[in-house]
């Protein structure tokens, strides 16, 4: 007799929700990986998130478990305030890169610096995405964004901010990594680097940060297709794809996935 | 840090008016402190970081007053009784927090140990942040503000404040001053006393989904119509503390006085001094406790026969505006005020209330 098996399905973290953000944009997908994370590891009664300020913010309206907004910038503190009350959830930040490396950027660089015990996801799209298309600290050398219609130049305004790198040398960092999800493969890898972010917190091992780059088509003015072929051509080329920094590597302990 | 022992072996004691400010927040349950140095509070967090060790609480000394007060908005939002503290510019910097609290209806207590403005100013004592404690932030909103006049109020009005904060899922500031935060008087400690709303059930509260759907917190509301009808409920949770938590002292009022001296905080004590060199004749004090929600009514009775109604403050005439909303006639308000941390003595306020008889 043909037996049915379920391999797909809704994960239960994410409401009965439609998602609003834009056709290709990449939110949508790493939503659904932290909520497909949080339905394997059985974290949703016992999880909280803090939504920035950006396109994301409305993160607590997709999730099904506990969300809270946070001021522009102050992602990292709510989560680590939060942490700090009840250090037996799980708490994780969600912040775009005018959150984490612009406003907020005092903020992730002493959160990491103290070795906070939360997981940080930082969506890296190289612009502004909800107020239109502003330049960022990661819009790229020569990039046209609505306001750098010359693209960045970088007498006036410096290079991009690579965020891993620049948190690597800090000794409260256990786990940085940066991954893309530009293809099935790609989403898979950056699935497991979430979860495995995750999976260090509950251990107890400390800070970690996924940095995960996304598109924008509709600020970036391209469609999905060539906003993936940027990323892969070019994007990924400033922001080089992989593990940053992870402690127990060579550490003899083994991996969890 | 020989102080830490004080409260444990007598209800009363000696104490710094910063300290006392610390015992009261431990007293009433709060176990989540953050800040970050400006004189004159350093105590706060000083003695803050000795006491939440003992205690088993949360001490965290910040990078700036912004994180301070959006630490305090995590720790509330995660259900907890928190505090920070800060002076003047610290205040500025935690209005951005403060009006989020408020948006999301987050309890959580700011003190202000007042000193001069504006911009860096200096350290002594002053009220000039009596706008920005009472009209705070960005949007329509409120937070309750409350002046203690001495240590015994430092300790007692510190400890009330958390049961503000959670009845009405409120931010409220405790105004004090570098005066206050300095000086030593006895106070009694009320440390057997258990806070009333502090194990109130915070079903709102971010702590994990357990049996229920996520909860939210958040001041975004983008859908038409949406944040006017949320601020229409915020006005209402407003109107209701305005109609029950007003709080005022009258002194030496008891007769038909002909002067009425309005002061609050620091100059209000001042101001009994230069009653009691007056020899206690012809001048009554109205002091608001709760600077928001103002005594407006309660103001205008005192003030009904008095021939002049004087009005001292440690700035150049903030809460004047409110004393002239609370008497319509303002043509019998005569202002005194000291600026940039001048701290009136009670000759000299009682040497204007004769220049102007």
């Amino acid at each position: 007799m043909l037996k049915e098996k379920i391999v797909y399905k809704k994960p239960q973290s994410l409401r009965e929700q439609q998602f609003s953000y834009c056709p290709g944009c990449g939110h949508s997908t790493v939503h659904k990986l932290i909520a497909e994370i949080v339905d394997e590891l059985e974290l949703r009664e016992n999880i909280i998130g803090v939504s920035p300020v950006g396109c994301a913010v409305f993160g607590y309206n997709f999730w099904n478990f506990d969300v809270t907004e946070a001021a522009h910038g102050r992602t990292p503190v709510v989560a680590t305030a939060i942490k700090r009350v009840l250090p037996d959830r799980v708490v994780f930040s969600y912040q775009g890169d005018g959150d984490l490396a612009s406003i907020g950027l005092a903020e992730i660089l002493h959160t990491a610096n103290r070795g906070e015990n939360i997981t940080v996801i930082f969506i890296n799209n190289t612009n502004y995405g909800m107020t239109g298309g502003q330049m960022a600290p990661t819009t790229l050398i020569d990039q046209v964004t609505t306001t750098s219609p010359a693209g960045r130049d970088i007498q006036n305004y410096g290079y991009p901010i690579r965020v891993a790198e620049l948190l690597s040398p800090l000794e409260g960092v256990k786990y940085l990594e940066r991954v893309k999800i530009t293809n099935a493969a790609s989403i898979i890898k950056a699935k497991k680097a979430i979860k495995k972010a995750f999976l260090y917190q509950i251990k107890k091992i400390g800070f970690s940060l996924v940095e995960v780059l996304t598109s924008c088509p509709a600020n970036w003015h391209k469609d999905e297709k060539q906003s993936i072929k940027w990323i892969e051509e070019v994007v990924a080329g400033y922001y080089s794809i992989g593990k940053i920094k992870d402690v127990k590597e060579g550490g003899g302990e083994e991996d969890d996935d | 840090m020989n102080r830490i022992k004080e409260k444990k072996v007598k209800k009363k004691c000696f104490i710094k008016g910063n300290n006392a400010i610390v015992e009261a927040a431990i007293d009433a349950g709060c176990r989540f402190y953050v800040g970050y140095p400006i004189t004159p509070q350093n105590e706060i967090p000083e003695y803050m970081s000795s006491r939440m060790a003992e205690m088993g609480g949360t001490f965290i000394q910040a990078e700036s007053e912004l994180i301070s007060i959006n630490m305090v908005f995590g720790a509330a939002a995660a259900g907890a009784r928190a505090m920070t503290s800060s002076s003047s510019p610290g205040i500025s910097l935690m209005q951005e927090g403060i009006s989020y609290m408020a948006a999301c209806e987050l309890p959580g207590v700011i003190v202000n140990i007042v000193r001069g403005g504006p911009g860096l100013g200096n350290i002594s004592p002053s009220q000039s942040d009596y706008f920005q404690a009472t009209k705070p932030g960005h949007g329509d909103f409120h937070m309750i503000v409350l002046a203690p006049c001495n240590l015994q109020e430092m300790y007692d009005l510190t400890f009330e404040a958390f049961d503000y904060a959670d009845k009405y899922r409120t931010p409220v500031m405790i105004f004090a001053d570098g005066l206050l935060g300095q000086m030593m008087e006895n106070i009694e400690l009320n440390s057997d006393k258990i806070s009333q709303y502090l194990n109130v059930e915070k079903t709102w509260a971010v702590t994990g989904a357990r049996n229920r759907d996520g909860n939210k917190i958040h001041s975004l509301l983008m859908e038409p119509g949406a944040l006017e009808a949320h601020n229409g409920h915020l006005q209402e949770k407003y109107n209701a503390i305005k109609a029950d938590e007003r709080r005022f002292e009258l002194y030496n009022t008891d007769y038909n006085y002909e002067y009425l001296i309005v002061a609050f905080g620091s100059v209000a004590r001042i101001a009994k001094g230069t009653i009691n060199l007056a020899g206690k004749t012809k001048i009554g004090l109205f002091r608001p406790i709760t600077l928001w929600p103002f005594p407006y009514e309660e103001l205008k009775e005192a003030a009904a026969n008095a021939k002049k109604v004087f009005v001292f403050e440690m700035n150049m005439g903030q809460m004047l505006e409110d004393v002239k909303l609370a008497i319509e006639n303002s043509a019998k308000i005569e202002f005194y005020g000291r600026t940039g941390g001048g701290i009136p003595t009670s000759e000299e306020l009682l040497n204007f209330i004769r220049r102007k008889e």
